[in-house]
């Protein structure tokens, strides 16, 4: 590593690429199986999303997404998006700084359960919320009960009777939940890298904590943050599993965009489908370029800020 | 020795460990810890016999054996494959590769919707795959085939993206070393350079496993579903509650719920080998 030990092996360098490197058949046949296996199972369906999308010209793909019930997927796919996305980067941004600048007993265990909707089925997220708030749930039960414990609870309940499961809430607070650990997974190794010295000695010369925050944490992470927020985003939008379990399904009112593409599936509408669908390949595309993107600012910061 | 008695006093310099502790702890409860608690509250309403006789009925035991057998089987070709292309991506130059890259993540990106209608209909019958295959006689779409193969595209990127960064951080003065001593090409894959991407791959192993288990949005489409032959363990979940068994969907919710936690606890210890692995090579 270091550079006397580089120039110290530089005359050796020459008789040892033949041993250090593969022969140039087993390197050309390495690629080809690495792209073939990548064509097969990456570019071919994404090519096809976009061939069937203008399967029946551009005409019908425009049709199909003017359609009302197109629109409202959309609209409610957005509000949902718009919703969790915040509140799950304000969570990340404050699990990360407690993780990473503050020593405590049961560190492991919070790291833990906050990667733990990653490792839960899709369903079973939004069978989850079914239990709590469904009608068979928790609130659900309660708020029948002959004798509740807290009358004053369950009279208010009854009085405000918002619906949660199969209607909006319910498909937000899924939402919530499967991208949950998103922005703090992408902040906590990064600021735990970066250490505390500097937030350190922005308090010891007199900046408040906000102040801190602001001016020291928050542009040595913001490459990282925004990298979690644009991940965070797109699996927001394409959730399916978990939304079809507490959404119920209804054509025009709690349809997200995926199931608004399950719908046309199922009814054999085929090219509509697609061209829905296109719509999210395009976003999953534009997440891609972002990520590239926020990965060579990083890059390019670390070799900047670097000695 | 004197540093050690006075730690518990220690001034913490930085503000907000008492706020951001609630805060996390608060959120992770209301959106996380609470609603999953309430899985195991709801499966208390079957008897214990009950309870039994719902996870082993014998849709639930063929799903089971599907759903691992078509999980473990797409992550292991993903372990193949995928240490494949790390190794051409962080070695290897050729035209394109800054996209190829980019687009391995491409299956994180892509809904699990977009991604199950489009390899349905690509190995279809009329699909640009399916077509091919209809002569050779193999069938993908509606049958365990497609589902192994919908796995594998949502498994692609765990492997490639956790043996990426321990292959370019490789010290390459071992595999001189090993060179020089006399050793193939070959032997130093096998011997040096195979051992430490082992803890990687292991992890990318079980990530792309734990997240196959559960996987359904992509599957449903290609599968077919059909009782005993091509219904993994979500659909079972999502047929019980369309026919408003909560009881019944519960239980089986909570055997896959414990087996992601076992799974997850694996992974940890997975990913701490791998990081003591890293951390030693570096020094």
């Amino acid at each position: 590593m270091t550079p006397v030990a580089t120039t110290f092996h530089t005359p050796h360098r020459v008789a040892h690429r033949h041993t250090t490197s593969e022969p140039p058949v087993v390197r050309r046949l390495l690629i080809g199986v690495a792209l073939g296996f990548l064509s097969l199972f990456l570019f071919l369906p994404l090519v096809f999303v976009f061939t069937q999308a203008f399967a029946k010209g551009i005409g019908f793909y425009f049709h199909t997404l003017h359609d009302p019930m197109a629109w409202s997927a959309i609209k409610l796919t957005f509000t949902a998006a718009v919703i969790a996305v915040p509140l799950n980067c304000v969570f990340g941004v404050c699990a990360a700084w407690l993780i990473a600048k503050f020593d405590f007993r049961g560190k492991n265990i919070l790291l833990t359960l906050i990667d733990l909707p990653f490792s839960v089925s899709p369903v079973i997220a939004g069978l989850i919320y079914v239990l709590v708030f469904g009608a068979q749930g928790w609130l659900g039960l309660y708020k029948n009960a002959d004798n509740p414990k807290f009358p004053w609870l369950a009279n208010w309940l009854l009085a405000h009777d918002f619906q949660i499961i199969f209607a909006g809430p319910g498909i937000v607070l899924a939402t919530i939940f499967v991208t949950f650990p998103f922005v703090a997974r992408e902040l906590i190794p990064l600021m735990q890298a970066q250490g505390r010295s500097e937030e350190e000695a922005a308090r010891v010369l007199g900046a408040s904590g906000w102040q801190t925050f602001w001016r020291v944490t928050l542009p040595n992470i913001k490459w990282g943050l925004l990298y979690g927020v644009i991940l965070c985003n797109a699996r927001a939008m394409g959730e399916f599993g978990a939304v079809a379990v507490v959404s119920g399904r209804i054509r025009g009112q709690t349809n997200t965009i995926p199931l608004h593409i399950e719908a046309l599936y199922d009814d054999y509408n085929f090219t509509g489908a697609f061209a829905v669908a296109s719509l999210l390949a395009f976003l999953a595309l534009i997440t891609l370029g972002l990520k590239t993107w926020v990965e060579h600012n990083a890059a390019q910061n670390a070799i900047e800020a670097g000695p | 020795m004197a540093s050690d008695s006075v730690r518990p006093k220690k001034i913490r310099v930085l503000p907000g460990f008492k706020l951001t502790l609630g805060f996390t702890v608060f959120y992770l409860g209301l959106i996380v810890l609470i609603p999953l608690a309430a899985v195991f509250w709801k499966a208390t309403s079957l008897t214990w016999p009950e309870f039994w006789r719902t996870v082993t009925m014998p849709t639930a035991l063929a799903s089971y054996r599907l759903t691992f057998g078509a999980s473990f089987l797409a992550a292991l070709v993903n372990a193949f494959f995928g240490l494949i292309v790390a190794w051409v991506l962080v070695r290897y130059e050729f035209f394109g590769k800054k996209i190829v890259d980019a687009l391995v993540d491409l299956p994180f990106a892509l809904p699990t919707a977009v991604a199950g209608i489009t390899l349905a209909s690509l190995y279809g019958q009329n699909g640009w795959i399916g077509q091919l295959l209809m002569p050779l006689g193999i069938k993908v779409a509606n049958t365990q085939l497609g589902i192994f193969i919908a796995l594998t595209f949502i498994g692609l990127p765990f492997i490639v993206r956790t043996v990426q960064p321990i292959l370019e951080d490789l010290d390459p003065e071992l595999e001189e070393a090993a060179s020089s001593l006399g050793a193939s090409r070959w032997q130093i894959f096998w011997r040096v350079i195979l051992p430490m991407l082992t803890p990687a791959l292991l992890t990318g192993f079980a990530l792309a496993f734990a997240r196959a288990l559960g996987e359904y949005g992509s599957v449903i489409f290609i599968a077919g579903n059909k009782p005993m032959l091509t219904q993994i363990t979500p659909v079972i979940i999502m047929q019980e509650l369309d026919m408003f068994d909560y009881p019944k969907a519960t239980a089986i919710a909570v055997v896959m719920l414990v087996v992601s936690f076992v799974l997850l606890l694996a992974i940890n210890v997975l990913q701490w080998w791998t990081n003591r692995y890293n951390t030693t090579n570096l020094a």
